[in-house]
């Protein structure tokens, strides 16, 4: 019954999603009047989505082995916790998951971008009522979270044991919302270009959802990065895998668009530049999901392949993109032109800073989807880290480079002779880069530099607060700082890890020692130990440096449904890096294989994109605060002024 | 210098291009000797493989291949396809999905005298996984094995 009704309501949901387009197509005076009506079917699908995502919870929560999803992803035995992540720890799931969000930022849209023309208004619930629509019909065509099984399963098959982790609770549902939310600035974008009005005000509306989505995007990479990292057991936080990729586009696109939309809030410039960027960063967002859900590239994180969804995804992006572009294409040439600018200002540092992002994209891109265009033309192609590294690594450390300065130049202003800050930020790194050659530290030419520019930019980021009054600093400012300075610990991070980590391999039997860098680990036992659905062997070590020993306990699970097993390892946190410690096979007679890495200043590359989502977070608020600060007077004069006329 | 109006605009959309193209031979000149990450047994017997080349093996690890080598931290395995068979060597914890008979990609390059260095073994994820690149190449292998007498 609740599957039925979760099946009828994710059809209600996509015919109000088409009423929406058909009423935001209503032109003349029909069209002026049905604004309201468009804003209240936008609510009325989301509230529509939501009782089929619920329903679907539900199924769940109950293991309704009567439906083929449940049957498939669920088991009874497994931690309640668990139980309701699964409902998205799959490719139906997570497609609901992503039309609620779509609807649910169309309803937001609706209720809170009113600073708008009605025409770009009408335009953009339109095409967020189209964008909705389609995954609609992906959902119900092809890819039905309700389907019933007949008969029943006995027994449901279980959720695969890398995915019973916290990080399935909050990894996905996180990038979602970052991927979703762009889906905002695509349809404004549209509905501006409709609506042939392309200005700040646009650029004020857009803003927040592309701070909003970029956050949840940052997170979401990191989280997943940090997932990976501890779960796969490989010591590794970043692949370049496909998988990795689809969610680091979306983000390169967005970061893009975060800073020219404060160019054509503040300046009235880029114009045509940021309605591109607003379209191209939620077309990677698709771009992101057809890979992840068509599984036609080699990842690590590989998921179920099915290329008939991968083909319906791909078809809906054409469609979706290629309007878009065909729109753009005809009315960018009426888009008047945008204010003009000096080089070395603001605005000047800034379109560097997209040129730079846009690179990037452009070559992650090209060597994400080269090998499936070579494969089409008969040619088996694959394209990997070595690529990566050496096209993105020397691109990312010019924007940092960048970032020295950028932040401190003014806006429209021709010259202004370099500030001490900048001057300060420049001898850290030069100081940092001679230290690194002078200790005698053998590492590459990348590494070098990234120690020394991310080094500077820890100090240049903090200038702007420290050249007025911290505490009366405005909060987007606050947020620009925090951020800068997530990239530049981010940087120097990266660079230390790569450049430092020491790794240790050994057979160890109780009471044997192995060192690893600056740390002593003794092997202290093998101990079997149970957990709710699985059984393991867990390696009581203890680690040391200098005085005071920590405990470390990784693990071999044996899960029994399904049956596989998976290694835990174990992280022992400090603040100037990570010892991370896995176990392998052995037996009491040859001993087990121990395999322990210390990877110096890891933590900063945690650290640093902390804060960068944290940068985002405090600018969103403060954007917020200000807007309901700035509505609330006008809104009471409004009050006034209607208790006045009656 | 702060430019006219319409040259600003030019001046944007030239940058842009330029920055594109330098993008595009970028990414060229940096798959240069890259392109080819993921080989398997058969290419590298056909000697089209270059030795110390990080890249990617995939294949099905040969039954009663994997030994231990010196101290049990150190394995030496097969890995096969249709045609040929790669020694491979590698120092490190072997994968729990790491089995005789299933897919597998080594991570690593190639030896001067043929054999294949790891630093990583992939098999992960899911008993069924196997690399998509892999699984076509099987199904062409079939196919012609089956169209050949």
């Amino acid at each position: 019954m609740i599957a039925e009704l979760g099946h009828a309501a994710l059809w209600l949901a996509a015919a109000l999603a088409g009423l929406q387009v058909v009423f935001a197509l209503l032109r003349g005076q029909a069209g002026a009047a049905a604004l309201p009506a468009i804003r209240a079917i936008a609510g009325a699908q989301a509230l529509l989505a939501l009782l089929a995502f619920a329903a679907l919870l539900h199924l769940f929560w109950v293991t309704d082995l009567s439906v083929a999803l449940v049957a498939t992803h669920s088991h009874g035995d497994k931690l309640p916790f668990y139980k309701l992540a699964a409902a998205w720890g799959n490719h139906e799931g997570s497609m609901l998951l992503w039309v609620l969000l779509l609807s649910g930022f169309g309803a937001l849209m609706a209720r809170f971008a009113r600073a708008l023309e009605p025409a770009v208004m009408r335009g953009a619930l339109g095409m967020q009522g189209a964008l909705a629509l389609g995954f609609y019909a992906f959902l119900l065509l092809s890819s039905n979270p309700f389907a019933r099984l007949d008969p029943p399963a006995l027994e449901g098959r279980g959720l695969n044991p890398l995915l019973q982790d916290p990080g399935l609770v909050f990894h996905p549902p996180t990038l979602y919302v970052g991927y979703v939310g762009l889906s905002v600035a695509f349809s404004l974008a549209i509905g501006a270009m409709l609506g042939g009005r392309v200005d700040a005000a646009l650029a004020r509306a857009m803003r927040p959802w592309v701070l909003l989505s970029w956050t949840f995007l940052t997170a979401g990479i990191l989280g997943g990065s940090y997932w990976a990292y501890y779960e796969l057991g490989w010591g590794g936080y970043w692949f370049w895998d496909p998988v990795e990729n689809a969610s680091l586009l979306p983000w390169l696109a967005a970061t893009a668009l975060l800073h020219s939309v404060s160019v054509l809030a503040a300046r009235e410039a880029l114009r045509a530049w940021t309605m591109a960027l607003a379209l191209i960063g939620f077309a990677m967002s698709m771009l992101g999901t057809f890979l992840v859900r068509s599984g036609l590239l080699t990842s690590v994180h590989a998921f179920a392949v099915d290329p008939e969804r991968g083909t319906f995804i791909l078809v809906l992006m054409a469609l979706y993109v290629g309007g878009a572009l065909a729109l753009f294409g005809a009315r960018i040439a009426q888009v008047r032109e945008g204010a003009p600018f000096a080089p070395a200002s603001r605005e000047g540092a800034l379109v560097a800073n997209n040129l730079l992002l846009s690179v990037i994209l452009a070559l992650v891109l090209f060597g994400t989807f080269y090998p499936l265009v070579a494969e089409a033309f008969g040619a088996s192609i694959s394209v990997g880290p070595p690529y990566f590294n050496l096209v993105a690594g020397p691109l990312a450390l010019l924007l940092v480079a960048l970032l020295f300065v950028g932040p401190l130049l003014s806006w429209k202003r021709q010259f202004r002779p370099l500030s001490k800050g900048a001057a300060l930020a420049g001898c850290g790194a030069l100081a940092m880069l001679v230290a690194t050659i002078a200790l005698g530290w053998s590492m590459s030419l990348l590494e070098r530099l990234g120690l020394a520019l991310g080094a500077g930019l820890v100090i240049a980021s903090l200038v702007p607060l420290l050249t007025r009054k911290p505490w009366r600093a405005p909060a987007p400012v606050w947020g620009m700082v925090l951020a800068h300075l997530g990239v530049g610990l981010l940087t120097v991070g990266i660079a230390s890890e790569s450049a430092f980590t020491k790794e240790r391999l050994a057979i160890v039997q109780p009471g044997d020692q192995a060192s690893v860098g600056p740390w002593l680990v003794e092997f202290r036992a093998a101990v079997p130990v149970a957990g709710p659905n699985w059984t393991a062997i867990e390696a009581d070590l203890l680690a040391s440096r200098g005085a005071g020993a920590a405990r470390l306990a990784p693990q071999q699970r044996l899960f029994n449904q399904p049956a596989t097993s998976t290694s835990e390892s174990a992280l022992l946190t400090r603040w100037d890096g990570q010892l991370y410690a896995t176990v392998g096979q052995g037996s009491a007679a040859e001993g087990w294989q121990l395999r322990l890495w210390w990877k110096p200043f890891v933590t900063f590359i945690w650290a640093g994109g902390l804060l960068i989502a944290l940068g985002g977070l405090v600018s969103l608020v403060g954007r917020i605060v200000r807007a309901l600060r700035e509505a609330r007077p006008a809104r009471a004069s409004a009050r006034y002024r209607e208790q006045r006329s009656w | 210098m702060t430019a006219a109006p319409k040259t600003q605009r030019l001046l944007l959309v030239i940058l842009a291009i330029a920055a594109l193209a330098g993008a595009a031979l970028l990414a060229l000149w940096g798959l240069q000797g890259r392109a080819a990450y993921f080989v398997t047994p058969s290419e590298i017997a056909a000697g089209r493989v270059e030795p110390g080349v990080p890249l990617r093996l995939g294949g099905m690890v040969s039954a009663g291949s994997i030994a231990p080598v010196g101290d049990g931290n150190s394995f030496r395995f097969r890995l096969e396809d249709e045609t040929a068979t790669t020694t491979v060597r590698y120092r490190g914890i072997l994968p729990d999905l790491f089995v005789e008979g299933s897919g597998a990609v080594a991570e690593g390059r190639l030896l001067a005298n043929g054999e294949f260095a790891a630093d990583r073994i992939l098999a992960k994820h899911d008993e069924n996984y196997m690399p998509p690149e892999l699984a076509e190449r099987a199904e062409r292998a079939t196919a012609e094995t089956v169209a050949a007498p």
